[in-house]
């Protein structure tokens, strides 16, 4: 039996997708079977930023309406052989499912694959209580901004309230100069605020674009540094102690300089 | 000015726009929570009864609680008329 996690924000663009694509590549990486469903019905990208939305056949709503089989519908990853993907439909909109049928799809998914990755959509309707029905575990996606925080905290109060107890945060998109500035929120104020377990916390990294751009999931890159972020995130799932990484500001000349001459 | 900006120069001088950003997020995460909970003021409501009940007789149709919020901060405010004191020896404890 493995484990069902609900990727969620609240707000949009904070991360969602790239997160649940990362985590779910990064199991995969390590040997794990996943699925991966995009819960997004109307609005579905988790597909594009997999670079699998050209094998779509079936999607979540021909599951859930009998069109198909579940096998049918799951898209295996060609690089990573243990990866599939759960595409939602494009042309209907989040009330073509209800929370009931997403957690027997979840309840039987669980019995094959190791991790159950559910991308939700953003908001706190119909489609937030899809994607969560069927989860053991949330984790938030927040950003260090005050509206993505503000979001954070509202889906905390949702989770609670449907009886899902202790989600984690990802903070994501930070960036160390402005952080070392003072013009950005660092992880302590967002923790303190927020009041919830600390998952990870990922830099703002270039090439999360170039990845999404060619739809190859970063963490399968070794060098960059939202890669080994997420990495570190797959491990700490898995049970193992990972210290957080260092964020650190790609200092200027004058700082070095101010290194330098020591002042 | 100048001091000012040597210090901008060197990084000591904080504008902390992250500062503003925290207690601006305090501030409406407090309404935030009190309104998308509907339990939330009645829990708090029958809680301050009980305590308040111990001192005094209290008049729990009229009584009113709310938040109440200015520029910088929020208040609890509650009125609660009160029909008669209890006598300082019939409390327990």
């Amino acid at each position: 039996m493995g484990d069902v996690i609900v990727i969620t924000s609240g707000k949009g663009g904070v991360g969602k997708t790239t997160t649940s694509a990362n985590l779910g590549t990064g199991f995969a990486l390590l040997g794990k079977k996943v699925a991966l469903i995009d819960a997004d019905i109307g609005l579905r990208n988790l597909d594009v930023v997999m670079g699998l939305e050209n094998r779509i056949v079936y999607d979540l709503v021909d599951v859930v309406e009998g069109n198909c089989r579940l096998k049918q519908a799951m898209i295996r990853d060609k690089r990573y052989e243990s990866l599939y993907l759960l595409p939602a439909a494009q042309t209907r909109d989040k009330n073509a499912v209800n929370p009931d049928q997403m957690e027997k799809l979840c309840k039987e998914l669980v019995q094959d694959f190791d991790f159950v990755i559910i991308d939700c959509p953003a908001g706190i309707e119909q489609g937030f209580k899809n994607a969560i029905a069927g989860a053991d575990q949330a984790i938030i996606v927040t950003t260090p901004e005050v509206s993505a925080v503000r979001d954070a905290d509202r889906i905390i109060g949702l989770l609670e309230s449907e009886g899902k107890h202790n989600p984690k945060l990802i903070i994501n998109r930070i960036r160390p100069h402005m952080v070392k500035k003072g013009d950005m929120m660092d992880i302590d104020d967002i923790i303190e605020i927020l009041a919830i377990d600390l998952l990870g916390i990922i830099p703002e990294d270039d090439y999360i674009v170039v990845s999404t751009n060619r739809g190859e999931p970063a963490v399968a890159n070794p060098v960059s540094g939202a890669s080994t972020a997420y990495k570190n995130i797959v491990r700490r799932l898995l049970g193992e102690n990972v210290p957080l990484m260092k964020i650190e500001a790609n200092d200027g000349f004058f700082t070095r300089l101010k290194k330098v001459f020591n002042f | 000015m100048v001091l000012d900006l040597i210090q901008r120069i060197f990084g000591k001088s904080c504008t902390c726009s992250k500062d503003v950003a925290k207690e601006r997020l305090r501030l409406v995460l407090v309404h935030d929570r009190v309104n998308t909970s509907p339990q939330f003021m009645e829990g708090l409501k029958d809680d301050m009864i009980k305590v308040i009940s111990n001192y005094m007789d209290i008049n729990e149709q009229t009584m009113e609680v709310h938040f109440a919020q200015t520029e910088t901060s929020v208040a609890l405010i509650a009125n609660i008329p009160v029909n008669r004191m209890k006598r300082g020896n019939g409390l327990k404890d």
